[in-house]
């Protein structure tokens, strides 16, 4: 929970970056028009919040997830945010993979050395270790699947 | 080092999903919580959210640069986002946080001042 009102904002020096990023080199932009974009972003978060919780409740789910996030920019009028919102979740969960792979493998070297002057065991061990990594994986895709099927059927 | 040599290519995702968004995704998960009929919020939509708000910032600052008054003098002011807030459709939302400037307070003032200096004379 916000405790201080100034929770609710976001950085300034973020803000002020890509503000700077938008805008062509050498953009002199006012203090007060950066505080008035910044306060425009926390309402635009929680305008958005607001319409795709309202499609969550539709599907009478409570979590909300990314689909109802990407149906709340359409509602919004923001479809041109859909294709780069798209594009980077697909980079931000090959990220999360890669994190979990490079975890895993890290593990698995780190048993490797353990077991180095054992060779047969160390055979069995990865076979299983990459059973095991297979399963994840497809738990993982799951509840993605479901969540799309219930998007369908709410079209 | 090891890791780097054996998985190029997963460090380099790593990295560039480290630059994909920049706003902390911790604070705007607090402001998505305090609406009050948020219960939960998935991680992917977590990252949606804070990614959007990212291309909001750029799209609304660039629009109102581009429609604003500023575009030979180099220089974004409030009253180029109120603008915008007002005449685009999409940003309409915001009309009320980036009200137009009425200058009747102003006015008023002014209009003082101007009653007082011909009181001087």
């Amino acid at each position: 929970m916000a405790e201080r009102p100034e929770d609710l904002n976001l950085p300034n020096a973020v803000i002020t970056r890509i503000i700077k990023e938008a805008l062509p080199d050498g953009v002199n932009v006012s203090k007060e028009a950066r505080r008035a974009i910044s306060q425009a972003a926390s309402v635009f978060v929680l305008y958005a919040t607001s319409c795709a919780n309202n499609f969550a409740m539709k599907a009478k789910r409570k979590t909300l997830n990314a689909g109802d996030v990407l149906a709340a920019m359409e509602e919004m009028e923001f479809e041109r945010f859909l294709e780069p919102l798209r594009e980077a979740l697909e980079v931000y969960k090959k990220g999360q993979k890669g994190k979990k792979e490079v975890l895993e493998q890290k593990r698995k070297d780190k048993e490797r050395k353990a077991d180095s002057e054992n060779d047969k065991s160390r055979e069995d061990e990865e076979e299983e270790e990459e059973e095991e990594e297979e399963e994840v994986e497809r738990m993982e895709e799951e509840p993605e699947a479901e969540n799309e099927a219930e998007e369908e059927v709410e079209n | 080092m090891k890791m780097s040599q054996n998985n190029p290519d997963k460090d380099d995702q790593t990295s560039s999903n480290r630059k994909t968004i920049s706003l902390p995704i911790s604070r705007v998960r607090l402001i998505m919580k305090s609406s009050p009929d948020v219960s939960s919020i998935n991680q992917d939509a977590l990252f949606l959210t804070t990614k959007a708000t990212e291309l909001f910032v750029q799209h609304l600052a660039l629009s109102s640069f581009n429609n604003g008054s500023g575009k030979e003098t180099k220089s974004l002011s409030y009253s180029d986002l109120a603008k915008t807030a007002e005449e685009t459709e999409t940003f309409h939302f915001l009309a009320d946080i980036l009200p137009k400037k009425i200058l009747a307070r102003d006015y008023l003032k002014s209009l003082e001042q101007m009653q007082e200096e011909e009181a001087d004379f």
